[in-house]
């Protein structure tokens, strides 16, 4: 398909509601051919991969990382590199990491070359971490209670062996929100970073009646904290309901929540979204706040290092972060990682006595 | 172009074996002005630890009412090229498949019309091109219209449908996961263009239970291809991977959730009546089992983020459906949905805290289905239900106690 870009733009001529362009124009001929009629497949090193069709063809997969956010020349560098070993054909995975895609065999091998000599990072197929699924920060984005980008660096700096070699006992998936958005995938993942604040917003009058809409302002409080205070064409409120969602925020401009020095970050674990052996989980709250400290938060680096070798050094073979901690129990999560039980582990809000313990089972860790 | 920020900090975040997002902030910066503000800004951010967006932003293409993030920095004074710094969001194709000649169109573009920097993708799927003025706007879309490309969704709209790799090289996938992604996408082009719901709306399909795109959790509608035939045993394959050192009793028949799954050392059996197609013994025997038809998909609806009533995964509203083209079923049930909750939803109310508010009844009802033990994980425990005129009337315990 030729690509144009013209030196002068027509805005007439814009087509609308086309949508994307056939997905069949982007696969390798062996994928078109063999579309829904693969065999099998092995994972050759942690950044390899071959499907074999029931045709007998094969199709090599090299995983490598991606920081998501790309400039146009890497973007350039990896259509040069596909073009040399992948007859230009290459994707992108649900977790943002990078594939090439190679039909001829002889070409494996000297593009893992390529790519270790670039420096590439291969590596994300099988039990081990993968890329972190994350979101904008403060690289663009209004709400960010901390950024994103930075964490998944410092995540994946600490944890690169597990991505290039070493293996975990099932896949350990990460994941970074920027607020309680939670954008992408931390409610459902083994050990993920949410973004929060600990003061409530501050109310700005002023702007409040220009700028605001008061019934969807106060629909958007989860607690019902925000009452109205018609004296002042604006909002009070209930500061003892406020948990700093800042949701009314979203909303709300005139309801700024950004704080220096209080804003910071949980880490939920436990959470999965396949259906193999146990349910999907949500995550639960291990961590309540680890402050920001940029560029490295090493406070948030380290907590993660410690649950995720707790749990390598205590899980199963393919039990995930969750099936681990439902095995071993919470009083043991606690106690195998140190981690300090406080009020706020213990929910108050929809869903309390269903996490409540209404039995007498109990582990006794501290003896 | 010469280095126009100092950033320590950022700078510490280009060492380590993980690939730098700074380094490629840096590399757009050094050619593009708008990257290299941005680059500064953040590096202040990080100074501060606070964002310097300001709230929102409303921009766009004519004729659509989505598809581009508009956002402002509060810093214009002192980082004049992000004072504009919007998103577009581009529908990517089904997959995440690229050619490099169509990556190089999209660097060309971006290079010209924006700050060239992306992400490749968003967590919807969206192709992100991050950072342009609105006064680019409408030459972008015109010229991604012209190259067989359009933007994908934001607001209370149909957001970017997306799926897992799916037949494109997955032996597992019992449904056509790309097909479907792209044909739900083309058929529901104005619902994705036009806000017209109460609030966003996803849809993600993926080929099996394993569910490599988080469809159950990340999508209101939630498309999770399965099977009702047997599973297929070959068993010098599975005897291979004994002989190799996996212990099948303790990682294949201890892990079963059904307990339908038997092994003497020589053969393994599987009660297929038991079988709750959790998919872990044929994803960790890989070639060795096999699904058989029937395939098809369970529907499932209603997963979100916290706000407002709290996180929720999707749950099951069609068992099991048939998923061939042209997907009839799934987008006549997609009508019937989206007409109720426009008709009864809130503002900013999602179709499953919808669902919620007004009962399962009345969303099976409106869907023209009938309740089924699948819906639910237990029946409930409390006494407190609600008749209608006529539940009654066909004696529904009579065929049972015959």
């Amino acid at each position: 398909m030729p690509y144009v870009i013209p030196d002068v733009v027509d805005v007439k001529q814009r087509k609308t509601d086309i949508g994307p362009p056939h997905y069949k124009n982007f696969l390798p001929p062996v994928i078109q051919k063999n579309y829904g009629d693969w065999k099998t497949h092995e994972i050759l090193t942690p950044g390899l991969m071959v499907h074999i069709a029931n045709s007998g063809d094969k199709i090599w997969t090299v995983r490598v990382a991606s920081p998501r956010l790309l400039s146009t020349d890497t973007l350039r560098e990896i259509a040069d590199i596909a073009d040399k070993y992948c007859d230009g054909y290459f994707r992108f995975t649900t977790r943002n990491n990078l594939e090439f895609l190679v039909s001829d065999e002889s070409k494996v091998n000297p593009l893992i070359e390529e790519l270790k000599a670039k420096k590439y990072m291969i590596g994300g197929i099988g039990p081990r971490v993968s890329n972190v699924v994350h979101t904008q920060g403060w690289i663009h984005c209004h709400s960010a209670a901390v950024d994103a980008s930075a964490l998944v660096k410092c995540l994946l700096d600490d944890l690169a062996d597990y991505f290039t070699t070493k293996e975990t006992p099932n896949k350990v998936r990460l994941a970074v929100a920027c607020c309680t958005n939670m954008c992408g995938a931390v409610h459902c993942s083994d050990i993920a970073i949410v973004g929060i604040h600990t003061k409530i917003p501050r109310i700005e009058h002023e702007r409040f009646k220009d700028l605001c809409e008061l019934p969807t302002t106060m629909a958007a409080c989860p607690t019902a904290a925000i009452i109205p205070d018609p004296a002042k064409k604006s909002i009070k409120l209930k500061e003892e309901k406020c948990m700093y969602c800042g949701n009314c925020f979203s909303v709300c401009p005139a309801l700024p929540i950004k704080d220096a020095e209080n804003d910071g970050v949980a880490i939920v674990v436990g959470g999965k979204v396949g259906n193999l052996r146990t349910p999907p989980k949500f995550s639960k709250l291990a961590v309540p706040y680890l402050p920001n400290n940029p560029p490295r938060w090493p406070e948030v680096t380290k907590a993660v290092r410690k649950i995720f070798d707790a749990y390598v050094a205590g899980a199963k073979k393919h039990e995930r972060v969750g099936e681990w901690i439902d095995r071993i129990g919470w009083e043991k999560f606690f106690d195998v990682t140190g981690i300090p039980f406080t009020w706020q582990h213990i929910d108050d809000w929809t869903y309390t006595f269903e996490t409540l313990r209404t039995t007498a089972q109990i582990k006794w860790v501290k003896k | 172009m010469t280095k126009k920020y100092d950033t320590p900090l950022l700078d510490e975040l280009e060492k380590g074996p993980f690939p730098s997002f700074v380094t490629e902030m840096k590399k757009a910066a050094a050619k593009n002005a708008m990257a290299a503000d941005e680059l500064g800004l953040l590096e202040k951010s990080f100074r501060d630890k606070v964002t310097y967006w300001k709230h929102g932003g409303i921009v766009g293409v004519r004729g659509y009412g989505g598809g581009v993030i508009g956002r402002y920095s509060e810093l214009a004074d002192e980082f004049p090229n992000v004072a504009h710094f919007h998103t577009v969001r581009v529908n990517q194709p089904a997959g995440l498949f690229y050619t490099s000649e169509t990556m190089r169109f999209f660097c060309d573009l971006w290079d010209k019309y924006g700050s060239g920097l992306t992400n490749f993708h968003g967590s919807t799927g969206d192709i992100i091109l991050l950072g342009t003025v609105t006064d680019n706007l409408e030459p972008l879309a015109t010229i991604l219209s012209m190259n067989g490309f359009d933007l994908g969704g934001s607001g209370s709209a149909m957001r970017t449908p997306s799926c897992c790799v799916g037949p494109a090289r997955c032996e597992w996938s019992m449904i056509d996961t790309l097909d479907i992604t792209y044909d739900l996408t083309q058929e529901f082009q104005d619902e994705l263009h036009r806000p017209a719901f109460p609030y966003k709306y996803k849809i993600k399909v993926v080929g099996c239970p394993i569910d490599c795109n988080a469809a159950i959790a990340r999508a209101d509608c939630s498309i999770i291809g399965t099977w009702k035939g047997p599973i297929e045993i070959d068993q010098d394959r599975v005897r291979d991977y004994a002989k190799k050192g996996m212990n099948i009793q303790e990682e294949i028949v201890n892990l079963c959730p059904g307990k339908c799954i038997t092994w003497d050392g020589n053969n393994l059996t599987i009660n297929n009546d038991d079988c709750r197609h959790c998919m872990h013994c044929i994803a960790k025997l890989a070639g060795a089992l096999k699904p058989t038809p029937p395939f098809g998909a369970t529907i499932l609806i209603g997963a979100k983020a916290p706000f407002v009533i709290g996180a929720t995964l999707s749950w099951v509203v069609v068992p099991f459906m048939e998923m061939k083209p042209p997907y009839q079923e799934i987008k006549d049930l997609h009508r019937k949905w989206w007409e109720w909750w426009s008709e009864y939803g809130k503002n900013r109310e999602r179709i499953g805290e919808l669902i919620l508010r007004r009962g399962m009844r009345e969303f099976l009802e409106i869907s023209e289905l009938e309740p089924a033990p699948e819906m639910v994980k237990e029946p409930r425990r409390d006494p407190f239900f609600f008749w209608k005129e006529g539940d009654l009337e066909g004696k529904p315990w009579e065929k049972w106690l015959k």
